[in-house]
C-alpha cells in the first residue's frame, strides 16, 4: 500500500491496531486489555524465567512429535488410499468423519486410554492434524498424470521407485497444503490437550494466569502462541510457493 | 533358425483385446523387421496406441502373443523405450535427471549415468539445458527430453506414441527430419504411432494402415523409391504425394 507517496511495508496495517491497543489500555477501560506496551513489558519479564522456558519446551516437544506422527503416517495412507480403490474406500469414511469431528469430545476417551501423561497430549495433537494431512496427500496422488505412472512403469520402477520417486513428488504441493493446514489444527489440538489433559506447557500457564486475572501474562503468553503458529503457517506456505511452479505446469 | 532376408524385432501374433464389452483388437498379427520404423496409421479409435502399449507391456492383451526378439513379453523391459505424446516429464526434475531417469532406476551410478544423459542431451540437440526444469522449456524441447530419455537406456526398440502431436508445424518437420537420421545412425528399430498420413508416408519404412471397429491391419505399404533420398526432396517426390492419395483414399470413409 502507499500513502502519500510512501510505500508501506508490509503488515504495516499492525501499527495501527497497535496503537488502538496501547489507547484503549491506558484509558483503563477494562481489567481484560492492559496496554500493549505493559504487556511487552511483561514478556521481557517472564520470558526468560525457568517456568516459562519450561511450559515453551514441553508444547513445542508435544507438538514435534504429534505433528511429525501425524506426518509420518499420514502422508504414507493418503498416496496408498490415492492409489488403491480398496483402501479408499475402506478408509475414506473415517477419515471423513473425523475430519468434521469435534475431536475436543474425544480428549476425555484418549485420557481413560492413555493416561494424563504427554502420551495423551501428543496423540491429542497427532490426531487434530492427521486426517487433513491424509486428505490432501490423496487428493495430490489422484489428480497426478496418468502417462507419468505408466512412464515409471516402463523404465521398470519397481512399486517402491513408483513410491518414493512418482507418486510422493507429484503429490508434494498438495502434500505441503496439508501439511500447512494440519499444522495450524495441530496448535490448536496441543493446547486443547495441555489444558483438558494435564496442565502442564502453555496449557498450564494459561490456567494460572487466567484464574488469577494475571492478564498481562495471560496475554504476553498468548501474543508468544499466536506469533508462533503464524510463523510456522507462513514458513510451510513458503515452502508451498515453492514447488508450486510445477503443481501448475502439470498437464 | 529360418535366415530371411530381414529379421523380425518385434512380432505380434493373434492379438485380442477386449476393454469390458468393447472389441479393440482382434486377431491382430503383424511384423516390425529390425532396424527400420514402422509407422502404425489409422483414424482415431482404430487401436493403434492399444497395440503400441500392449507391445511396451503396459496393457496385457486378452489372447495372442507379442515377442520380442524372439521372446514373449509379459511387461515392460529394458528392451523397449517409449516416447510419450504428453512427454510425461517429471516437472520437479532438471532435464539431466529426467534423461537419466531410466538409468537411475536400473541402478546405475551417478557419475555414469549423467554422463551417458549429457551425450543424449547434446544429440538431441538441447546442450546447455541440462540443468533447465521442464516449464522453462518449449513444447518441443521438452519432447527432445523424452527421446533423450528413452535412447539413453539403449533399448533395441523404440515405441512412439504419436511423439510429434503436441507440438507445432514447424517444429514437427524438423523432428521428421531429426527422426529419419536417427534411424539410418542408431540401429534400432522404431515403432510409431502417427494420425497424419504425411508423417507416416514421410518417415516410414513400413506404414500398417489400421481399421476400426474391429481393429485390424488392412494393409501394408513400404515406400520403396524416395527412402534413400535427402530429407529437403522427399515431399516432393511423386512416389509420396502418390502414397498419401492412396491411403487418403482408403482411409476417407471412416472419417466420421
Amino acid at each position: 500500500m502507499k500513502i502519500f507517496g510512501y510505500q508501506l511495508p508490509n503488515m504495516s496495517s499492525l501499527i495501527l491496531w497497535g496503537l488502538l491497543w496501547e489507547t484503549v489500555g491506558q484509558l483503563e477501560l477494562t481489567f481484560f486489555l492492559p496496554p500493549l506496551s505493559a504487556i511487552f513489558a511483561t514478556l521481557l519479564e517472564i520470558g526468560g524465567t525457568p517456568a516459562f522456558l519450561k511450559a515453551l519446551r514441553e508444547t513445542a516437544e508435544a507438538f514435534a512429535i504429534g505433528t511429525t506422527a501425524a506426518i509420518v503416517i499420514g502422508v504414507p495412507v493418503g498416496i496408498l488410499m490415492g492409489k488403491s480403490r480398496l483402501i479408499d474406500e475402506l478408509l475414506l469414511p473415517w477419515v471423513n468423519i473425523f475430519l468434521s469431528a469435534p475431536l475436543t469430545a474425544l480428549v476425555p476417551v484418549l485420557m481413560v486410554l492413555f493416561g494424563f501423561g504427554i502420551t495423551a497430549i501428543v496423540i491429542t495433537t497427532a490426531l487434530f492434524a492427521i486426517w487433513i494431512i491424509v486428505l490432501n496427500a490423496r487428493a495430490g496422488v489422484m489428480q497426478i498424470n496418468p502417462s507419468l505412472v505408466e512412464m515409471a512403469h516402463s523404465f521398470g520402477a519397481s512399486r517402491f521407485d513408483a513410491f518414493t520417486k512418482i507418486y510422493f513428488w507429484a503429490a508434494l504441493p498438495e502434500i505441503l497444503g496439508g501439511v500447512r493446514i494440519g499444522f495450524i489444527r495441530a496448535v490448536k489440538g496441543v493446547i486443547i490437550g495441555q489444558l483438558l489433559i494435564s496442565v502442564v506447557g502453555f496449557g498450564s500457564l494459561f490456567e494460572i494466569y487466567a484464574s488469577n486475572f494475571l492478564m498481562k501474562h495471560f496475554w504476553a503468553v498468548l501474543l508468544v502462541l499466536f506469533s508462533l503458529s503464524f510463523l510456522i503457517a507462513e514458513f510451510l506456505a513458503w515452502l508451498e510457493r515453492k514447488v508450486e511452479y510445477y503443481a501448475a505446469s502439470r498437464q | 533358425m529360418n535366415t530371411t532376408i530381414t529379421e523380425n524385432a518385434v512380432a505380434v501374433r493373434n492379438v485380442y483385446k477386449n476393454y469390458g464389452d468393447v472389441e479393440a483388437l482382434r486377431d491382430l498379427s503383424l511384423d516390425f523387421p529390425k532396424g527400420q520404423l514402422t509407422s502404425l496409421l489409422g483414424p482415431s479409435g482404430c487401436g493403434k496406441t492399444t497395440l503400441l502399449k500392449i507391445i511396451a507391456g503396459l496393457l496385457p492383451a486378452n489372447s495372442g502373443e507379442v515377442l520380442v526378439n524372439g521372446q514373449p513379453v509379459s511387461g515392460p523391459g529394458p528392451d523397449r523405450a517409449f516416447v510419450f505424446q504428453d512427454f510425461a516429464l517429471m516437472p520437479w526434475a532438471s532435464t539431466i535427471r529426467n534423461v537419466a531417469f531410466g538409468l537411475e532406476l536400473r541402478g546405475v551410478a551417478k557419475s555414469e549415468r549423467e554422463a551417458v544423459a549429457e551425450k543424449y542431451i547434446a544429440a538431441v540437440g538441447l546442450k546447455g539445458f541440462e540443468n533447465s526444469y521442464p516449464h522453462e522449456l518449449s513444447g518441443g524441447m521438452r519432447q527432445r527430453v523424452g527421446l533423450a530419455r528413452a535412447l539413453s537406456v539403449n533399448a533395441e526398440v523404440l515405441l512412439m506414441d504419436e511423439p510429434f502431436s503436441a507440438v507445432d508445424e514447424q517444429t514437427r518437420r524438423k523432428f521428421q527430419e531429426d527422426l529419419l537420421g536417427l534411424v539410418q545412425n542408431e540401429n534400432k528399430t522404431f515403432l510409431f504411432v502417427t494420425h497424419s498420413i504425411e508423417e507416416a508416408v514421410y518417415v516410414s519404412d513400413q506404414v500398417a494402415i489400421l481399421l476400426p471397429r474391429p481393429s485390424r491391419v488392412s494393409e501394408i505399404i513400404r515406400p520403396q523409391g524416395f527412402r534413400n533420398k535427402d530429407v529437403d526432396s522427399i515431399r516432393r517426390d511423386p512416389e509420396y504425394l502418390d502414397l498419401v492419395d492412396k491411403i487418403w483414399a482408403s482411409l476417407r470413409s471412416y472419417v466420421e
